[in-house]
C-alpha cells in the first residue's frame, strides 16, 4: 500500500518532470536555417477583424519561433542589428511606435508582425521585403511580442545586454492588445 | 575659473557650486529677500517672485542691466513695416519688432482677438508670416499651407494649399514631423515638405508656380527648415544626422525653381565648394580635402551633417552665415578624425555658394552637439572698437561672439550647465574636450551636460538693440550615455548610442535668459519646469514673449524679466511667436500652439517612456509631460482691447 502510494506520487512528479522537460525541449529547439528571403507564409493573412458577413477561416500558418528561447533572444540581437531599435529605441518608440504598450495598429500575431516587416505600413515602417531572411523575421516578430508580455515568460529574455533602460521582458507584464486587429488573441487561459 | 588665454574653465565642483547657488539665489527669491539694491535700482516692478503661483517658475535677476540703447546696431536693420516676412524678421536674424503699441504697461490686458485651427495634431515650430493683409502659416506633416485674411474679423482662411507629401517620410523624421515655417518674397512664399520637395506658392492666389525634388527619403533625408531668400535664390538644407545622410546646403532659383548651386558639408573641397577664396580663421580648419582626409575611409558620405536651422545674411558683406548638423552616427568611436564639416559654422556667398570661412564649433562631436542654431548679425563696440560680429548661443552651452568678417572667435562663454568641455581656447579656436564625459563603447558615461539637445537647440533667440539684450530661450538637461555599435543601412537610423537624459542641477529643465553679449555675462533669467522650446520675440515696447511645453504663453518686461501677462492656451507651445500690425492698425501677436518636437513627441507621438531610452533618450526627462498637455495644432492671435 505504502510502495503503491509511493510509487504513485513518485510517478506523478516522474510525469511532471517528463512534461517539463518536453516543454523545455520545444523551448530550447533548433532548427535547420530558412535562409530564404522573407518567407511567403504570411501572406494569406488577414490584417482586419471587420470582413462583410462571414469571417473567412483563418490562417494556419504557425510561428516556429513562438515560445522558443534560443529564437527570442536571436530576435533580441537581430532587433538592434537591422536597426529596429534606431526607431523603435528598446520598445518605447520614437521615430516608429512604441511597442511595449497595447496598440497594435497593424496586428500583435506573429504573422501580422512578419507581414508589417515585410510588406512595410504606409506611415513611415520601412519595407524590408527580399533583405531579412525567413527564420529571422520569425524570431524578430516573437521578441517584439516579448516585448509587451505577449510571450512566455519563461523564453522570454531575462536581461538587457546594455544600459538599464527598461526591465527586461521576462519581468514585463501581459499588455492585453487593445481594440486589436488581429486575429490571435489569446484566451485567457492561454495567456502567459 | 578665466586662465591667461582667456579660457573659461569650468570644473565640475565649479558647475555644483554654481547650481548650489542658483538654487539659493531662487531661495532668496521665493522668500522675498532680494537683498541687492542694484537689482531694483533700475526696475519699475519689483523683480522679486515674478512667477504667478502655481507656474512652476522661477526667477532670478542676475544683475543690473547697465546697457544704454543704441550702444550696439542691428547691420542692414530696415524700417518697421509692420510685416513678419520671413521666421526671423530680418537678415540680422533678430526677431526684433519696431511695434511698440504694447508696451510694459499694457500687456496684461492683453485679450485673444481670434484662433485657427490647423487640424494637424503634431509638433507646431512654424513661425506665423504676415504679408500685407494676409497671414501664412504651414503645417506639421502633411506640411498644409493656409493664407488668413487678417482684414477681416475672425482671420477666415482665403485659400489653403496642400502638396501632399509622402506619408512614407514621417518614418524618417528624427524627432517628430515639424516644420519650422516658410519664406515670403518676389510675391511667393516658399517652404520646404518633409519629404525633400522645395515649393513656390503664389502668395495671392494659393496657386503652385513650381516645386523641386531636393533629396531622397530613401537616404534618410527629410527636410523641416524654413527657407531663406537671397537675392532671388531660395536657400535651404536637409535634416538627417541620425540617418547617416549627406548634409547639404541647396540653392534654388526663386522664379524657377532650379538648383542655382549645393554645397555638402562633407568630402573633397569642390563639393564642399571651397576653393581660392575660402580663408578659415583657425589652422585646424585649413588645409585639402578636410571633408575627408578628417573621416575613415568613405566614411563622409554617410557622416550626416546637414543644416536643418537657421540661416542670416549680411548685405553689405554679401555673405551668409549657417551652422551644419551632428556627424552621423552618434557613436564617436566608429569615425575617429574631427569629422569635417560637421558642427560647423560656414560663411558663403550666396550667389556662388563659394565657402569664405568655416569654423568647425565641435570637432568631432561626441554628444550630438549640432551646430545648426541661429547667428544673430550684430554691430557690436568690443574693446574700444565697432566689430563686425555675429553671435550664437550654441548648443555645446557657450555664446559665442565670432568677427562675422573672418569668424575669429572673440568670445565663448556658458550660459548653462557645462562639463562636457572645459572652456573654448581663443587661440586655437577648439573646445577643451573633458576626457571624462568621453563616450566609450562597453562603458556608461554618466552625467554629462549639456545632454544631446545641447544647453539650446534650434528654438530661435530675439535680440533687442533697445536693451542690448539677447533673449534665449533654452534647457537644462544632462545625460548617461552608453555607445554601442551603429549598422548602416541606408534609409534607417544611424546612432549607435544608447541615452538616457533628466534635469539638470536645479531640478527644472527649461531656462529663458536675458544676456548682455558685451558684458558676456546673464542680467536676468527665468526658469521653467519643462525645456523651454519656443522661439522668442521681443518688441520695442520692451516685451518680450515665449511659450512653454505645458502651454503658457508668456509676455515679460525685456529689462527685468517681470511676468506682465500670461495665457493658457489649448496645448503645449514649441513655435516661434511673432508680432505684426493688421489692416485695423492695431498691434497683434501670433503664436502657433500644439506641442510636439524632440521633447514633445512623447505627446504627439506617444512615446512610451517606460523605455528610458525611448526617443533618443529625452524621453526619460519628458515622463510628466504627458500629465501637463495634450496634443494641439491651434493659432492663437492676442491684441489690446
Amino acid at each position: 500500500m505504502r510502495t503503491r502510494t509511493y510509487l504513485r506520487r513518485w510517478g506523478r512528479v516522474a510525469a511532471i518532470c517528463a512534461l517539463g522537460l518536453a516543454l523545455a525541449c520545444e523551448r530550447e529547439k533548433r532548427r535547420f536555417n530558412d535562409a530564404s528571403p522573407s518567407a511567403p507564409a504570411y501572406a494569406a493573412v488577414t490584417l482586419d477583424t471587420l470582413q462583410p458577413g462571414v469571417p473567412s477561416p483563418e490562417l494556419t500558418v504557425k510561428s516556429p519561433s513562438e515560445g522558443n528561447a534560443y529564437d527570442i533572444a536571436q530576435g533580441k540581437q537581430l532587433f538592434e542589428q537591422w536597426n529596429c531599435s534606431g526607431c523603435h529605441s528598446h520598445g518605447g518608440g520614437g521615430m516608429g511606435p512604441p511597442l511595449m504598450d497595447n496598440e497594435w495598429i497593424y496586428g500583435s500575431s506573429p504573422e501580422n508582425i512578419v507581414a508589417t516587416i515585410v510588406e512595410g505600413r504606409p506611415n513611415g515602417m520601412p519595407s524590408f521585403r527580399n533583405r531579412i531572411t525567413a527564420n529571422q523575421l520569425w524570431q524578430l516578430a516573437a521578441y517584439v511580442r516579448s516585448m509587451s508580455g505577449l510571450e512566455a515568460k519563461a523564453p522570454s529574455p531575462g536581461r538587457n545586454d546594455e544600459m538599464q533602460y527598461k526591465v527586461d521582458e521576462q519581468r514585463t507584464p501581459f499588455r492585453t492588445p487593445r481594440a486589436s486587429a488581429s486575429k490571435t488573441l489569446p484566451a485567457k487561459s492561454e495567456r502567459p | 575659473m578665466i586662465d591667461r588665454r582667456g579660457t573659461r574653465h569650468i570644473s565640475p565642483t565649479h558647475v555644483a557650486a554654481r547650481a548650489a547657488v542658483t538654487f539659493l539665489t531662487l531661495a532668496a527669491v521665493g522668500t522675498g529677500c532680494t537683498g541687492g539694491s542694484e537689482q531694483t535700482a533700475n526696475a519699475k516692478t519689483p523683480p522679486t517672485s515674478t512667477a504667478s503661483p502655481g507656474t512652476g517658475a522661477g526667477h532670478t535677476l542676475v544683475a543690473r542691466n547697465g546697457i544704454a540703447a543704441g550702444q550696439i546696431t542691428i547691420p542692414g536693420a530696415e524700417p518697421e513695416d509692420g510685416q513678419w516676412i520671413r521666421p526671423a524678421k530680418d537678415y540680422a536674424s533678430t526677431r526684433f519688432s519696431g511695434l511698440d503699441q504694447i508696451t510694459t504697461a499694457n500687456a496684461s490686458q492683453l485679450k485673444l482677438a481670434w484662433s485657427f485651427s490647423t487640424g494637424v495634431l503634431r509638433g507646431q515650430e512654424a513661425a506665423p508670416l504676415v504679408v500685407g493683409s494676409t497671414m501664412y502659416i504651414v503645417t506639421p506633416y502633411p506640411n498644409i499651407l493656409y493664407a488668413l485674411d487678417l482684414s477681416k474679423p475672425g482671420g477666415p482662411a482665403k485659400w489653403k494649399y496642400e502638396p501632399q507629401p509622402l506619408a512614407a517620410a514621417q518614418g524618417v523624421a528624427c524627432c517628430d514631423v515639424v516644420n519650422r515655417g516658410a519664406a515670403f518674397a518676389d510675391g511667393k512664399i516658399f517652404y520646404n515638405t518633409l519629404d525633400n520637395q522645395t515649393i513656390a506658392v503664389d502668395a495671392t492666389t494659393g496657386k503652385e508656380v513650381w516645386r523641386t525634388q531636393l533629396g531622397d527619403i530613401n537616404h534618410g533625408e527629410t527636410i523641416t527648415m524654413a527657407p531663406l531668400v537671397v537675392k532671388g535664390k531660395v536657400l535651404v538644407g536637409n535634416s538627417g544626422g541620425e540617418l547617416g545622410i549627406r548634409g547639404w546646403l541647396t540653392a534654388l532659383d526663386a522664379k524657377t525653381g532650379k538648383v542655382a548651386w549645393r554645397a555638402y558639408h562633407a568630402g573633397p573641397d569642390s563639393l564642399v565648394r571651397i576653393g581660392p577664396r575660402f580663408k578659415p580663421f583657425y589652422k585646424t580648419d585649413q588645409g585639402k580635402d578636410l571633408g575627408v582626409t578628417t573621416w575613415p575611409p568613405d566614411k563622409w558620405k554617410q557622416g550626416g551633417a546637414g543644416a536643418w536651422g537657421w540661416i542670416s545674411y549680411d548685405a553689405a558683406l554679401n555673405l551668409i552665415y549657417y551652422g551644419t548638423a551632428n556627424p552621423g552616427p552618434w557613436n564617436p568611436e566608429q569615425r575617429p578624425g574631427d569629422n569635417k564639416w560637421s558642427s560647423t559654422t560656414f560663411a558663403r556667398d550666396p550667389d556662388t555658394g563659394e565657402a569664405i570661412w568655416a569654423y568647425q564649433v565641435t570637432p568631432h562631436d561626441l554628444h550630438d552637439y549640432d551646430g545648426i542654431n541661429e547667428s544673430i548679425l550684430l554691430d557690436l563696440p568690443w574693446k574700444g572698437q565697432t566689430r563686425r560680429v555675429l553671435v550664437r548661443p550654441e548648443r555645446d552651452g557657450y555664446v559665442y561672439v565670432q568677427d562675422r568678417t573672418t569668424g575669429e572667435v572673440l568670445a565663448a562663454d556658458t550660459f548653462g550647465v557645462v562639463n562636457s568641455t572645459l572652456g573654448v581656447n581663443l587661440q586655437t579656436g577648439r573646445p577643451a574636450v573633458n576626457q571624462e564625459k568621453e563616450p566609450q563603447m562597453g562603458k556608461v558615461v554618466r552625467e554629462i551636460c549639456p545632454a544631446s539637445p545641447g544647453t539650446k537647440d534650434w528654438q530661435p533667440s530675439a535680440f533687442s538693440p533697445r536693451t542690448g539684450l539677447l533673449y534665449i530661450p533654452h534647457q537644462n538637461l544632462c545625460m548617461d550615455v552608453e555607445p554601442v555599435e551603429a549598422n548602416y543601412i541606408a534609409g534607417t537610423p544611424y546612432v549607435g548610442m544608447n541615452v538616457k537624459m533628466y534635469a539638470g542641477p536645479g531640478g527644472h529643465r527649461g531656462v529663458f535668459d536675458a544676456w548682455d553679449p558685451i558684458a558676456r555675462k546673464k542680467v536676468w533669467s527665468v526658469t521653467e519646469d519643462f525645456p523651454v522650446w519656443s522661439g522668442a520675440l521681443v518688441t520695442a515696447g520692451d516685451v518680450v514673449f515665449y511659450g512653454t511645453m505645458d502651454g503658457w504663453f508668456k509676455a515679460l518686461d525685456a529689462r527685468s524679466g517681470a511676468i506682465l501677462w500670461r495665457a493658457k492656451l489649448g496645448s503645449g507651445i514649441i513655435g516661434q511667436p511673432v508680432t505684426y500690425r493688421a489692416p485695423d492698425g492695431k498691434q497683434y501677436v501670433a503664436i502657433l500652439a500644439g506641442v510636439g518636437g524632440w521633447p514633445g513627441a512623447i505627446v504627439s507621438a506617444g512615446i512610451d517612456a517606460r523605455d528610458s531610452s525611448a526617443g533618443l533618450g529625452i524621453a526619460n526627462a519628458m515622463r510628466d509631460l504627458p500629465n501637463a498637455t495634450t496634443k494641439g495644432g491651434t493659432l492663437y492671435v492676442f491684441g489690446l482691447p
